[in-house]
């Protein structure tokens, strides 16, 4: 096999949940805190999901004090210590850009059933 | 301006550590604060040395290595001689390096990829890609003139100069021509991981030249 595949292959993270545009998500990031080392949870809505394989990455919505906050993870960080899926959204578009200019009810994706 | 292809010298300098290696192409890896870094992938499956180039035979110092395995019929007859007198199976490439400490190594003894070391800071040459001709915009990074609002100088090379005093055009004058393919080297570029027993080294960033080009990686100048 190709070569850039193998080194890409074993820094594939197998333990990421299968979750799509739409859906509610609890990312848990690892954070340095001087010497410590701590796990924050972030949870929102997966506005995007982009890009294929070691280099894929997916955005995270959510309104914090008021202001809209989006947050670029890639999904085989080893940052992440893990992804939760709270919630599964019925979206009909790719890219949730329409959710910028909205907020509370507007705002409000449908649950899938 | 650096030398074209066809003078392509690896012996030139004298280096601490030097090895041939494969380009074979970018990707990303995480590192140790789990950052993604762009990194380039160079094959190095040892290099063997063929040759010692001695003072009182040749009038310099130099080892003559081997990179990459060839079949036997694409090497002619008297190649083919000089590599079994070596007792090295035949090779693609043959470069000389004038390495500090020649005498340290033996004829048949195998260069790896481990003489580097991860977070070490290296030089990498290679034959850049080929651009065809190009104008200054492209090759030298000079400024167009503006599109439009009635101009017509849009992306010619400009002033030849002054006037009658010197009458001529001076020499090194940038001008259009042929871009790229040339001998390159990239300096101070950090080695991100090493697979010893998969005969590959990473590098953090590009690196000159085609996927499957022949580059050297050697220790670097600027930095100790």
């Amino acid at each position: 096999m190709d070569l850039v595949k193998i080194i890409e292959n074993e820094q594939l993270r197998n333990d990421i949940p299968g979750f799509r545009v739409g859906d509610t998500v609890k990312v848990s990031v690892k954070v340095v805190e001087g010497t410590r080392e701590r796990i924050q949870a972030y949870e929102g809505v997966v506005v995007r999901r982009q890009g294929g394989g070691l280099s894929a990455t997916f955005t995270v919505r959510r309104i914090s004090y008021n202001v809209g906050v989006e947050r670029t993870f890639p999904v085989h960080s080893p940052r992440l210590d893990k992804i939760e899926v709270v919630r599964r959204g019925k979206v009909r578009r790719a890219k949730l850009n329409y959710l910028k200019g909205r907020v509370g009810k507007a705002a409000k994706i449908k649950e899938l059933r | 301006m650096t030398a074209k292809r066809s003078a392509v010298n690896y012996g030139g300098v004298v280096m601490k550590k030097a090895i041939l290696g494969k380009k074979i192409g970018m990707t990303q890896v995480f590192n140790k604060e789990g950052k993604a870094v762009p990194v380039t992938v160079i094959q190095v499956t040892p290099n063997v040395v063929v040759q010692k180039k001695t003072k009182e035979n040749d009038g310099y110092e130099a080892i003559q290595v081997g990179f990459d395995d060839a079949k036997e019929s694409r090497v002619t007859k008297p190649l083919k001689g000089h590599f079994s007198k070596a007792k090295v199976a035949v090779k693609r490439y043959l470069r000389e390096l004038r390495l500090e400490d020649v005498a340290a190594y033996e004829v048949g003894q195998e260069i790896k990829a481990d003489i580097f070391t991860e977070g070490e800071k290296v030089d990498i040459s290679g034959v850049s890609k080929g651009k065809g001709f190009q104008g200054t915009i492209k090759r030298y990074n000079a400024h167009t003139g503006p599109m439009s609002h009635g101009s017509k100088f849009h992306r010619a090379p400009g002033s030849m100069g002054a006037s009658s005093d010197p009458s001529r055009t001076f020499k090194g004058k940038k001008l259009p021509g042929h871009m790229g393919d040339e001998r390159t080297t990239v300096q101070n570029l950090e080695v991100a991981k090493i697979y010893p027993e998969k005969n590959v080294i990473l590098v953090r960033g590009g690196v000159p030249g085609i996927r499957g080009s022949l580059v050297m990686i050697k220790n670097t100048v600027k930095v100790k």
